[in-house]
């Protein structure tokens, strides 16, 4: 016999009003675990994603777009900007490093982004195996992309017009994968990269006819040669040709104040902080988020205040027992701590489950939804904020118990002995 | 045993009941008399240690009750007296066998589950130990709640009206248990009750 056993033994003498009181308890510390976990996930997703990336300048829309599209790499772009006009905007003295991205297809639904060796930099992306992209039509892939749709070193596939599924196919033009990329837990697991020619080149030879690619070959070839700053491969000054964007990296803290508001006013250029745009973007989803954990907490509430009222009807069938327990040399404040414990063994089960649940959601989640899969969100993840939900709960237990407790500590013996 | 002199109790300062002195050594058992009213429980709970602020005195193993701070009384009380009540008040979240422990285990006594076994195989509920005291008779509940109070080996048994609940048959069973389990364990025995049918079983007699 213990405390934590007799304190068992109540609870399950009435078994249906606990496993209420938990259920209901459990379902609001769930729900809290859920928003946490994800919340907090997406929160380090979207700042993995977007470091040290200070500036993206692309086609005038919307700048939320701009930076959904050629960061997180999930809406459409807004358009393409000259080449021309971008290595103009790239000469500037704030800018320590601007990087070109081509985007326009995909394949099985993974973008492919034509871009240079200066992606791999501002990423640090590290080969897991293989080679990085050179020759045209040659990519390396992300970790996801290569387990999703199992491709290895020298699998060759053929893109789709569009960032979508069941787009127009780009016919006899095969990608082949030269490397795979390691895991990098960023948006970059779920890219085909490969060369800016590569996307011109197949975009191309849809449109246009085979002179052009002549010229281009025959450019490649003069002596004459001056590289584009933005795509060293080809000539400066390019104005038949277009990118979609560029990520921009500032060479100082005044770039941020002076860059973007010269851009957006001087040029046909618009140019949006991830910073900005992601606060921007969580305050909108904040709404949401801030309704469910409402609820949550009116979900806890509710089943504390269940858990106090269990406790005060039960002490009025149990005034005998308390008394009983007295005669037998139970101290006035022993039976104080039993009732206080049993609120908080409920609330230390509810949580307990609560939190398991929680997780449990997410895992699911996580292997079924194809989304949640890509985002790389998962159940497995434990942070420190779920111990203050536990200590939360025991302590949210106790309050609960506190008058029933306070009740059983002022039991009058003589009377209720004596009152048959 | 128990020794009381000039001792009175008052519920309200204009009420206050006032018992005849008296003394019982230790084995020696007697019935408190009395009609409804006359304070016989107030007696039982003071004797236990239940009620608190007597005047005069009373000693229970050697030891005035009054002076005893709330939390020794509770301690006091949990290895020196055991309690049988009318209604056998037995804790219905747990079973016949975990009954009888609560007794040790709420006076801070070790739990010697064998002694428990023993103790209910006399009273004959050896196979009833593991039972909910939801499905237990009337006459089997007294019986642990007889079990139980003679768990910590107590000097001092209080019983109050253990028998007017029951039959005549029943009523003497009970009444003999009471007497056997006393006389085993060397305790004084008070019983405070108006059934008639007790007073040839006991002659020590007080009336109240």
């Amino acid at each position: 016999m213990n405390v934590l056993l007799l304190v068992w033994s109540y609870l399950k003498a009435k078994p249906l009003n606990t496993v209420l009181n938990i259920v209901l308890f459990a379902l609001g510390i769930a729900v809290i675990t859920v928003l946490l976990l994800f919340n907090n996930q997406l929160e380090e997703k979207i700042s993995s994603n977007a470091k040290g990336i200070d500036l993206v300048v692309g086609a005038k829309g919307s700048p939320l777009q701009l930076i959904l599209c050629n960061i997180f790499h999930v809406d459409f772009p807004t358009g393409n900007i000259n080449l021309k006009e971008a290595e103009q905007i790239s000469r500037s003295r704030l800018i320590k490093k601007a990087v070109p991205l081509a985007l326009g297809d995909s394949y099985q639904s993974y973008r492919i982004v034509g871009t240079t060796a200066d992606y791999v930099e501002l990423y640090h992306l590290e080969l897991a195996q293989g080679a990085w992209w050179n020759n045209e039509l040659e990519t390396t892939i992300g970790a996801t992309v290569a387990r999703e749709l199992r491709l290895g070193i020298g699998s060759a596939f053929q893109s789709t017009h569009g960032l979508v599924e069941g787009g127009s196919g780009h016919e006899e033009q095969k990608f082949v994968v030269r490397g795979i990329l390691k895991q990098t837990n960023s948006v970059v697991d779920n890219l085909i990269l490969t060369s800016v020619e590569t996307v011109w080149h197949v975009h191309e030879h849809a449109a246009a006819d085979s002179s052009e690619r002549n010229h281009e070959a025959h450019v490649l070839h003069d002596s004459s040669f001056v590289a584009s700053r933005l795509v060293p491969t080809h000539p400066a000054g390019d104005s038949t040709k277009e990118v979609t964007s560029l990520l921009i990296q500032y060479r100082s803290p005044m770039a941020a104040i002076q860059l973007p508001r010269m851009i957006n006013a001087e040029s046909k250029l618009q140019a949006a902080s991830p910073a900005f745009e992601t606060a921007r973007l969580f305050s909108i989803l904040g709404v949401g988020v801030e309704i469910l954990t409402g609820f949550a907490y009116v979900l806890i509430f509710i089943s504390a205040l269940s858990v106090f009222i269990a406790l005060y009807n039960s002490l009025k069938e149990r005034r005998y027992d308390l008394a009983i327990m007295r005669s037998m040399g139970a101290s006035k404040i022993r039976l104080f701590v039993n009732i206080v414990l049993e609120g908080v063994v409920l609330t230390a089960l509810g949580s307990i489950a609560g939190l398991l649940l929680g997780h449990g959601i997410l895992i699911v989640l996580g292997t079924a939804v194809e989304e949640m899969r890509k985002a790389g969100l998962t159940g497995i993840v434990f942070y420190s904020t779920e111990w203050i939900i536990l200590a939360g709960s025991l302590l949210l237990g106790m309050i609960c118990a506190l008058i029933p407790a306070l009740q059983a500590y002022r039991t009058d013996i003589s009377r209720v002995l004596a009152s048959n | 045993m128990i020794a009381i002199s000039k001792l009175s109790f008052s519920y309200t300062p204009d009420r206050s009941i006032t018992f005849p002195d008296f003394a019982l050594d230790r084995g020696e058992h007697c019935l408190l008399l009395g009609e409804s009213g006359s304070g016989k429980t107030t007696l039982l709970h003071l004797l236990g240690g239940l009620l608190r602020g007597y005047t005069g005195s009373l000693q229970v193993a050697g030891t005035e009750l009054n002076s005893l701070s709330e939390g020794a009384l509770d301690k006091f009380r949990g290895q020196n007296i055991g309690f049988v009540f009318q209604k056998n008040h037995l804790i219905s979240a747990l079973s016949v066998e975990k009954n009888v422990i609560m007794s040790p285990y709420l006076a801070g006594i070790n739990i010697d589950s064998h002694h428990a076994h023993e103790v209910l195989k006399s009273l004959g509920l050896g196979d009833k130990m593991k039972s909910s005291v939801k499905e237990i008779s009337q006459g089997q509940a007294q019986r642990v709640a007889i079990a139980r109070a003679v768990m910590n080996h107590p000097v001092v048994i209080l019983a109050d009206e253990p028998t007017s609940a029951l039959d005549d048959k029943n009523c003497a069973l009970v009444i003999k248990l009471l007497l056997d389990v006393a006389t085993r364990n060397n305790a004084t025995l008070v019983v405070a009750t108006h059934d008639q049918r007790l007073k040839d079983k006991i002659k020590n007699q007080i009336i109240l």
